[in-house]
């Protein structure tokens, strides 16, 4: 009854190709968005905004670059631990060598040295594929990781091997270091994260996207019709790493402020991400989001009862832990291997009837 | 020279240990397509169960093992049933994940079962040095080692023995050449598909116990199924033999770039080394030694 589109008429294409052509879902969005900038750095407190909603956020866009290459392009990676890293090492030299730089760029220009070095990985997807070019992604990890603990260049030959990032201001509120509030901190990467899934929604859905995945569905097909793999495979790899390595930047920056590349960047991390795509919708821009939340939600949430609510040790909670993570993948991949985002398609598809289901 | 021939001997054996993790990837990937991302956990699992069962109930090694054996089979027995039962039809990657959330699982129950700590896994597997090669040839090589490279051949030679002769494993291969013809004739794939399963448990339990005696039971244990990777890029998916020979050039490769070349370019390449050899030889020769011809252009 709420959610129902009909005297909804289409009068341009324009309106026919809108990203959200259904009234409700305008409202549902422009509410979401409203009180994620309005209401939630007000609300919460600031734990919450810095062990939840900052890294969350910054997971979604690392999994929004992994999605557009797993889910949109269809060749998977098990490489985002480094690419993430390409991205926090990029942005620790470009912060350290010009301090002047405004600190958008830093991102942005991160994300563009990890583009390119996601380009050079992504060459051998031209040649294998499927679990192939996986174990080809998974050289990128180890290697690339070993380099930035080997050569002193990558973190200025510091004693600890560690690099830490220096505070940087945006529009007079300081946004990295320790003294950065979380509000602002959380402002920032909330307006680049809706900027770059808007970017990443539209990029779907035009002509780069639809090569993408006519490539996924069945490459021959696409190339009979005049697709390039080369130029579709590489853009998938190069705009994925792009994201990726914006995401690097900010876990390093924002969220962590002091990294080492074999602890923080480690092959976990790449299972992390996939993850999040997995469970939250294979090529689906929304389940990202979801997918990031729900995997950094529920080991925190897991925690909280397990040792506060049943009084556990952390030990034990950690073991358990581990198992009920293992459990719930299983048991989301058996039941919905669609994700998160397939629930929520089929919810709206029932909420169109309710409450008069006849 | 004599430093030489013990780099390679010593990569010979530590490529042998990678085959017998690889071995197991093999079984799985051959007869259901499923990459069995948890084949290094099952060896952990397989593992801490034996010295578990050996140091709680005080039993000796010969009862401990079948024991183990017993558990790896109901372990495989439950995968089927909770698992694979379910996700029949669905993509790779989607078993890749699930294979994925198993080790998860499988690691997390060994550790609440028998808990977390280093332990030492000894059922009187000979260690040292071996005197004789020592004495006679100035050769310093384990013993362990050249029990694990016997091991392995046996190992090798019991599966093909079961592969070939029986009619257990005659179904096995027709399973792995043709699912639906399989089906057609009257074999139960989920029979196979348990007995697959309950063999690379055997083939972990045997991989577990010589990990473990050479360098105790713990976590680390489960990482060497990223080693075995691009052991199995370089040997072929499919191919059993493959699995031993890209276990042998890893195992080799790793040691001697470590030794000749590591002072060059930075220590701890072992780490990568591997990976860069096997996307090296993709790049050639994409099924592998001893792969089944990929026919398809990407």
């Amino acid at each position: 009854m709420f959610y129902f589109e009909s005297g909804q008429f289409k009068k341009s294409y324009r309106e026919d190709q809108a990203i959200l052509p259904i009234r409700q879902d305008r409202i549902g969005i422009a509410v979401i968005i409203a009180v994620a900038f309005g209401g939630v750095p007000f609300i919460l407190n600031d734990y919450l905004l810095n062990a939840v909603f900052i890294p969350a956020l910054i997971y979604a866009l690392a999994a929004l670059g992994l999605n557009i290459l797993v889910g949109y392009c269809g060749q998977i990676s098990l490489g985002t631990g480094a690419f993430l890293a390409v991205g926090a090492y990029a942005s620790y030299k470009l912060m350290t060598s010009f301090p002047e730089l405004n600190f958008i760029l830093v991102i942005l220009l991160s994300g563009g040295v990890t583009a390119c070095v996601g380009m050079v990985f992504g060459l051998p997807s031209l040649r294998i594929k499927g679990f192939y070019l996986a174990v080809a992604t998974l050289a990128a990890q180890f290697f690339i990781i070993w380099l930035f603990n080997k050569v002193g260049w990558f973190y200025n030959d510091n004693a600890t091997g560690q690099i830490s990032a220096p505070p940087r201001d945006v529009f007079g509120f300081q946004i990295t270091g320790p003294a950065a509030h979380p509000v602002a901190t959380y402002l920032f990467v909330l307006t680049f994260v809706t900027f770059f899934a808007l970017v990443a929604k539209n990029l779907v859905r035009s002509r780069v996207g639809r090569t993408w995945m006519a490539i996924r569905d069945m490459d021959i097909a696409a190339e009979l019709i005049g697709i390039r793999p080369l130029q579709t495979k590489l853009t998938a790899f190069g705009v994925s790493s792009f994201y990726i390595g914006m995401a690097g930047a900010m876990i390093f920056t924002i969220w962590l402020g002091a990294v080492e590349a074999g602890e923080a960047f480690n092959i976990d991390q790449s299972f992390l991400v996939l993850f999040m795509v997995i469970i939250g919708g294979l090529g689906s821009i929304l389940g990202s989001f979801l997918g990031a939340f729900f995997m950094i939600l529920m080991p925190i949430a897991l925690k909280q009862t397990m040792v506060d609510g049943l009084g556990m040790t952390a030990v034990s909670a950690k073991h358990m832990e581990f198992v009920i993570l293992g459990v719930l993948i299983l048991v989301f991949l058996i039941m919905e291997p669609h994700g998160l985002a397939r629930l929520w398609r089929l919810g709206k598809e029932k909420l169109r009837r309710w409450p008069f289901p006849y | 020279m004599i430093f030489f021939l013990e780099t390679v001997i010593s990569g010979l054996m530590a490529g042998v240990m990678y085959a017998l993790v690889a071995i197991g990837f093999v079984l799985i990937f051959k007869a259901s397509g499923v990459f069995n991302y948890a084949q290094g956990v099952m060896a952990l699992f397989a593992a801490l169960t034996l010295v578990g069962v050996m140091e709680k109930f005080g039993v000796s090694a010969w009862i401990a093992i079948p024991v183990t054996m017993g558990v790896m089979i109901i372990v495989a027995y439950l995968v089927d049933y909770f698992i694979l039962r379910h996700l029949v039809n669905e993509p790779p990657i989607i078993l890749f994940m699930a294979t994925i959330g198993l080790a998860y699982v499988l690691e997390g129950v060994g550790d609440i079962m028998w808990g977390s700590d280093v332990k030492v896994l000894d059922i009187g597997l000979p260690s040292g040095a071996s005197d004789y090669l020592l004495d006679n040839y100035n050769l310093y090589i384990e013993k362990l080692e050249i029990v694990a490279a016997v091991v392995a051949a046996v190992l090798v030679v019991v599966l093909a023995f079961f592969f070939q002769k029986t009619r257990v494993g005659r179904a096995l291969r027709a399973v792995a050449d043709d699912h639906q013809a399989a089906l057609s004739i009257g074999i139960s794939l989920r029979g196979i598909w348990r007995i697959v399963w309950s063999v690379s448990g055997f083939v972990a339990l045997v991989a577990g116990i010589m990990w473990g005696s050479k360098s105790g039971v713990q976590f680390s244990l489960s990482l060497i199924a990223l080693k075995a990777l691009p052991v199995l890029i370089l040997g072929g998916f499919t191919s059993i033999p493959g699995a031993i020979v890209g276990g042998l050039i890893i195992g080799v490769g790793e040691k001697v770039a470590e030794i000749y070349a590591g002072p060059y370019i930075g220590s701890a390449i072992e780490n990568w080394f591997a990976y860069i050899l096997a996307l090296a030889f993709l790049l050639v020769r994409p099924q592998g030694l001893f792969g089944e011809k990929i026919i398809e252009r990407v």
